[in-house]
């Protein structure tokens, strides 16, 4: 009993240790990215949609196509036909067409790698990003983020999303010296041109672009879960065969 | 029998007698395992020593692997665990068991310590076991801290740098102390080199030699149980403890149900969540490090957290690196701090029970503040903690001598 009494306890302090601790985003709150990583068709569209839309500027420089390819299901050939626009073999990795230093030159900033990105601002992150350029006529690119403020990225998928403004709500609060500080709280967005795909279908293919993401950040994750379960499964044969051997050892034990 | 030894000698003892005449085998396997007693009535904080040093061998063997690909300089460093993680075979499974080692490193050497202090075990006879043990706990912060560094993320870059930089808060020698330790004016490729060959030889080749220390003495003066009692002065007729039972095969027996339990726990983490909601793997460290952009917020592994806290809680730079020092020192004096008669909590009055138990709660509260950012009300909740953590140990002659105990035992508690 005290054993179980004792077990009890160290599950506790697990959990408390296992609280997931939010990934570091400032200001806005996030909506759920919502997606499926068993989802195979939409991983295949979110690659498309990387490669189309994303490696121009964007490198996933740890990441193969051979590697995509098997997980994915897709042939050399679909690799090549479908994929790979700047690569000749299939174990090459990721690269951007553009120079990351002409890259810096242009925007002030290389566009980051994305092999890693989902795993380090989490999928919330990305795709409220991608959802979230808003019209600000103050900014070189002509907008602005509220994921991210002043980055430097254009609304590359414009021509999909149309451009939309965001409406914030003014908060004047007083301060205890009598000065007031105004905070601008996020509302909504309001669409103000169309693009060529509607918001339901805009939203799938942010979906499906970020599962893509979520997956190469980790390509091992399927088999890293089915293989634990093999682990776990033959642990508790093991489990049962020692706790069997303890007991005949110890039977004599007063 | 006796008719044929007469005739054709006595049996030679073929190869062990071999082994045994040039090297003392079957001596040292009685002494440390077969003929060692340790009290029947053990319960489950006993295990956590066999748990390190499962851990351990686990570090050991998957650290060689990861050496064997891992590249030590700042320009590929990152690049080269990624490699691991991808294109190496087995590659993430042997990293993921090595993150995940490294803090149930900590889980289990924590859970060990507190066994010491619940059932008294760092008492006499046993001091010396007990600060050996604060030893090894030092070369596993610093083993923890150097490999902290090596996978050259944000968090590993900015986490050395405020570490680091606590150094040079100490007057006169402080600076130069700080760039003895970089070799640099700065974090650097160089930096990372020294951390890399402390990291692979310096250091786990002292907690090497401070376990096997630690183990020799444990064996001289015999290990503790939950009633406190000395189950040597207490032998049969055959000169065997009677409370006692044979290492091996009683507790090795019960050690492997404990070890597979916890494989289960370790492998649950590995395999379903290796970066433990950011605990384990912090989420800034999947971004290469970055000289030139600071993390927003910047917190070091949990198991340095609550010692972080506390020299988070300090205004002052020099006096947080003191109390800091201070609070990691502390425990080292627990077999003086403490002059109650008895050693298990079985044993004790309601006094030191709740001190124990105010902290707990105060050690995995600081754990837990020294992650969050430093608003104001967790800066004083931090405060109160300190002085909490701080009043434990030193008021502990205190009230370990107006605590009023109950009567040990002659035999120790065993329900079969």
């Amino acid at each position: 009993m005290d054993k179980l009494r004792a077990l009890g306890r160290l599950v506790v302090l697990a959990a408390i240790l296992a609280t997931a601790q939010a990934h570091a985003a400032s200001g806005a709150k996030l909506d759920k990215a919502d997606i499926d990583p068993g989802n195979i068709a939409s991983l295949q569209r979110g690659a498309a949609n990387f490669m189309n839309y994303c490696s121009g500027c964007h490198s996933a420089r740890y990441v193969r196509f051979n590697t995509i390819g098997k997980y994915l299901g897709l042939s050399e050939e679909d690799l090549v036909d479908n994929l790979m626009f700047n690569a000749e073999k299939t174990f090459e990795t990721i690269q951007a067409s553009m120079p990351s230093s002409d890259a810096a030159r242009w925007y002030g900033k290389a566009p980051p790698d994305m092999s890693l990105m989902a795993r380090a601002k989490g999928a919330d992150y990305i795709y409220n990003f991608l959802k979230g350029f808003y019209l600000d006529p103050d900014s070189p690119t002509g907008v602005d983020n509220t994921v991210l403020a002043g980055t430097s990225m254009p609304h590359v998928l414009w021509e999909l999303q149309g451009y939309q403004k965001a409406l914030f709500s003014e908060h004047v609060e007083t301060n205890s010296d009598g000065s007031t500080t105004t905070t601008h709280e996020f509302e909504k967005f309001e669409l103000v041109s169309t693009g060529t795909l509607d918001v339901e279908k805009y939203e799938s293919f942010v979906r499906d672009t970020v599962n893509f993401l979520a997956y190469i950040a980790e390509p091992i994750r399927a088999e890293r879960r089915k293989l634990g379960t093999w682990v776990l499964i033959y642990l508790v044969v093991f489990l049962i065969i020692a706790r069997m051997l303890k007991k005949q050892i110890w039977k004599d034990v007063k | 029998m006796a008719r044929i030894e007469a005739e054709v000698g006595k049996p030679q003892g073929g190869f062990m007698k071999w082994i045994d005449d040039r090297f003392p085998f079957t001596s040292t396997m009685k002494y440390h395992a077969t003929e060692y007693y340790a009290s029947k009535n053990f319960n489950f904080w006993y295990v956590f020593g066999v748990l390190a040093m499962v851990v351990l061998v686990i570090q050991l063997v998957t650290g060689v692997f990861l050496t064997m690909n891992y590249k030590p300089a700042a320009a590929e460093a990152f690049a080269s665990v990624e490699y691991i993680m991808r294109d190496v075979e087995w590659g993430w499974l042997i990293r993921y068991m090595h993150s995940t080692g490294a803090s149930f490193f900590f889980i289990v050497v924590y859970l060990h310590m507190f066994r010491a202090m619940l059932y008294g075990s760092y008492k006499k006879p046993r001091e010396l076991i007990w600060i050996i043990g604060m030893l090894i706990f030092f070369v596993l912060m610093a083993e923890g801290f150097a490999g902290y560094l090596l996978p050259w993320g944000q968090m590993s870059y900015w986490g050395a740098q405020v570490i680091i930089s606590l150094f040079g808060a100490i007057p006169g020698i402080g600076e130069g102390l700080v760039e003895i330790i970089r070799g640099d004016y700065s974090i650097s490729d160089i930096t990372l080199n020294r951390f890399f060959a402390l990291h692979v030889i310096v250091l786990p080749l002292s907690l090497i030699g401070l376990i096997f220390v630690h183990i020799v003495a444990l064996h001289e003066v015999g290990s503790n149980n939950p009633d406190g009692i000395e189950i040597k002065q207490n032998k049969g007729a055959d000169g065997v403890p009677v409370d006692g039972v044979a290492f091996h095969p009683y507790h090795t027996s019960k050690d492997l149900v404990a070890i597979i339990v916890f494989l289960m726990l370790f492998s649950a983490v590995v395999f379903f969540a290796p970066d433990m909601g950011g605990y384990f793997l912090e989420h800034a460290n999947f971004e290469p490090a970055n000289l030139t952009a600071t993390p927003e917020h910047i917190a070091p592994v949990w198991y340095f957290t609550p010692f972080y806290a506390i020299l988070r809680a300090v205004p002052d730079k020099l006096w947080g690196f003191i109390l800091f020092g201070t609070a990691v020192l502390l425990p080292v004096f627990l077999p003086w701090l403490d002059r109650a008669r008895v050693k298990s909590i079985r044993y004790r009055g309601w006094i030191y029970r709740s001190a124990l138990s105010i902290f707990v709660v105060t050690f995995l509260s600081l754990g837990w503040l020294g992650t969050q950012p430093a608003e104001p009300i967790y800066v004083l909740a931090a405060r109160i903690f300190s002085v909490l953590y701080f009043a434990f140990f030193l008021l502990m002659p205190y009230y370990t001598t107006v605590d009023k105990t109950k009567p040990v035992p002659e035999r120790v508690v065993y329900h079969g």
